[in-house]
């Protein structure tokens, strides 16, 4: 490493070089990732390969930047973290610009946590060859979980924070790593916290395995400095008659991007893919998400809700297939959107890719302001027009948030939101 | 003492009302009966506060004050409260809170301390027990799900709550089965005091049985062709409006 960083994709390749001895895992994983990372490089950079993935969203902002590794561990992040208000005897794994401090971390006691960096494991789902950013995630990944729950177990609940701090003085990239797995009828909650100051680039990939019979509830709370970058892919299984209950918060960032690809591979699993998007001033934020039947009589259900203030952007792909096998699908999406300017702007795609006969699925999408006949109603009752509109605005998100299937994770996010509402538009 | 004078109002450059003229003393009660179409539910937009309504004469004086300058969270503040004729659906919007939000919002620009959600509840129980509402339509979301008479019936329990000194009825009969219609008359008439004004807008005679207004008038082609005593509601049942029309032509 020198001192003169390149930029963009041979930056990112000239820190491989100079990193690679170091990374831990199987350097032929890495090394065969950043070839395809130098071949396709990053969506909507200059020499990135133009793919219909990336129709709304171009990452040349990070493909223009400049990142460093964080090499030494940040020690002054406790009033960071403090202000995050985790929630209190659950157990949390903390990182800190993208590297596991077992220092403040509160581990599981009930099933083995292992961090990356020491049990790197990449998992079976990934598909650099397609996804630009997980070959860059495979090529310079340091750390992240790597869980595990046992059969028939209940793991109870587990945050999982990642924060950035400013202690380098420059601007940092971090490529987490993490694997979740669930044995046969084994459970558990995880509420997945991003936040951080500054400039930086978040780059997460998650494997995610939920066995026969097991639950996993998987609530996401993206609330990243303004100034950051976040992306992150998640590859998801689910057994038979397993359920995997995922709800994603995206709130922060400058420009965000959360790709899922979920895939129920048993008879009868069960997918919930919801989130909200909250956004203002020039955010740019994605969801992008493929839900793929694989087994017969399984259900799928996303409810994704945005709100988009400013001159924001949000972008949602949703695409179901359902392959032939798959008989008696249940496939349910839908894709709200309140603008609250006239230079808000959404985008949104729905997909569906059917071969099965036997079929019920449904998807919509609904764009607009909000209702005039709700502000008079409470405007008559004597709440002044600004209140109204919060008022309505919490409503439309209070009905999102209410698909979160953990009790306490849902009092986190609506905290999220109110403070979200009382600091961008109130 | 609500003054109309002259009120001329258009709905999309469409003349619906055509001069009214209307004097409501202090601690009265008057019914507005009309036909379909006479101009009702415009009146009651306007005296509102609604968008969508161009006054284009008159003057609207309550209490010395100039309604029709006031944002309509300053009437309602003021005293002004509109049942709806269609209740608005507000998902999402937990209906005790919606109504402590309300009363409190009132009570701030009124200059008088805010109520907390204890004594709010107090409150709003107590009103509940008397207007005999099951305690869930608190828990409930604003009108979501609620049948045509429990609609009706969250009006009467949130003008209850309020407590206007001016409470504008927008047909709020219509839909009802006899025993809601009771409830809700039962509603009105406790609120009835020298202090409460109010106009109760109604196509039919039935709900005059139960709240028996001080002053009869009727609207008809955006005008108050004729005005009376409850008597008057009694001939219009008998002939109905085609001859109460005439006469007046």
């Amino acid at each position: 490493m020198n001192a003169i960083a390149s930029a963009g994709i041979s930056g990112f390749l000239n820190r491989f070089e100079g990193l690679k001895s170091q990374l831990p895992g199987d350097p032929g994983l890495r090394a065969s990732a950043a070839e395809l990372f130098r071949a396709n490089g990053i969506p909507g950079g200059t020499s990135g390969r133009r793919a219909e993935a990336w129709k709304y969203t171009t990452l040349r902002a990070i493909a223009e930047a400049s990142f460093f590794e964080p090499l030494t561990g940040v020690d002054d992040c406790a009033a960071q973290l403090a202000r995050l208000r985790l929630i209190t005897d659950v157990p949390r794994l903390v990182f800190v610009d993208g590297r596991f401090r077992i220092d403040l971390s509160v581990m599981p006691d009930v099933f083995p946590v292992q961090s990356f960096a020491d049990a790197p494991d990449f998992g079976t789902l990934s598909r650099p060859d397609r996804d630009n950013l997980v070959a860059l995630n495979t090529m310079l990944a340091e750390d992240g979980v790597v869980l595990e729950v046992p059969s028939g177990v209940d793991g109870g609940t587990l945050q999982i924070v990642s924060l950035a701090t400013e202690g380098h003085g420059r601007t940092i990239a971090f490529h987490p790593r993490h694997s979740i797995r669930l044995r046969q009828g084994a459970s558990l909650r995880v509420l997945e916290i991003s936040a951080g100051a500054g400039t930086y680039l978040h780059n997460a990939v998650s494997e995610i395995h939920v066995g026969e019979d097991a639950h996993l509830i998987h609530v996401r709370l993206q609330d990243e400095a303004r100034s950051s970058f976040h992306v992150s892919t998640s590859y998801v299984e689910v057994g038979a008659r397993g359920t995997y209950d995922g709800f994603a918060l995206n709130l922060g960032a400058k420009l965000a991007r959360a790709e899922i690809h979920a895939r129920m591979i048993g008879a009868g699993a069960m997918l919930h893919l919801n989130g909200a998007q909250l956004l203002s001033g020039s955010q740019h934020a994605d969801i992008t998400t493929v839900v793929s039947h694989d087994a017969p009589n399984c259900s799928s259900r996303q409810t994704v809700k945005n709100v988009l203030s400013g001159r924001s952007r949000g972008v949602f792909q949703g695409k179901i297939e359902v392959a032939r096998i798959a008989q008696k699908t249940d496939g349910y999406q839908m894709n709200q959107a309140l603008l609250l300017s006239r230079e808000a702007e959404i985008d949104c795609k729905p997909e569906l890719e059917i071969f099965a006969d036997d079929v019920k699925c449904s998807h919509g999408a609904t764009v607009g302001e909000l209702d005039r006949d709700q502000i008079f109603y409470l405007r008559s009752r004597g709440v002044p027009e600004a209140e109204a509109r919060a008022i309505l605005v919490q409503a439309f998100l209070t009905e999102a948030l209410d698909a979160i299937g953990d009790e306490g994770f849902r009092a986190v996010l609506e905290t999220s939101v109110a403070q979200w509402w009382e600091r961008e538009v109130a | 003492m609500l003054e109309i004078k002259g009120l001329k109002a258009d709905v999309d450059t469409k003349a619906i009302l055509k001069g009214i003229d209307l004097v409501v003393p202090t601690g009265e009660l008057h019914a507005i009966m009309g036909p379909n179409g006479s101009g009702k539910s415009t009146l009651s937009y306007v005296l509102s506060g609604r968008e969508d309504y161009t006054v284009t004469a008159g003057t609207v004086m309550y209490d010395g004050q100039d309604l029709l300058e006031m944002e309509p969270e300053a009437r309602a503040a003021a005293g002004l409260f509109l049942a709806f004729q269609y209740p608005v659906e507000l998902p999402g919007v937990n209906n005790a809170n919606f109504l402590r939000t309300a009363l409190n919002a009132q009570r701030r620009a009124r200059g008088e301390p805010e109520l907390d959600a204890i004594q709010f509840l107090k409150l709003a129980r107590a009103e509940m027990k008397r207007l005999a509402m099951p305690d869930d339509m608190l828990k409930r979301n604003v009108n979501v799900g609620f049948s045509g008479g429990e609609k009706k019936r969250n009006e009467v329990l949130q003008m209850a709550i309020l407590r206007p000194s001016l409470a504008i009825l927008d047909e709020t009969d219509s839909g009802l089965d006899i025993d809601a219609l009771k409830i809700v008359a039962d509603g009105v008439n406790a609120l009835r005091s020298p202090t409460f004004t109010a106009v109760v807008i109604t196509h039919y005679q039935r709900l005059l049985d139960y709240i028996v207004p001080d002053r009869v008038h009727v609207l008809a082609g955006g005008r108050i062709i004729r005005s009376g005593g409850p008597e008057l509601a009694l001939e219009l049942e008998a002939n109905g409006y085609a001859g109460v029309v005439a006469q007046a032509a």
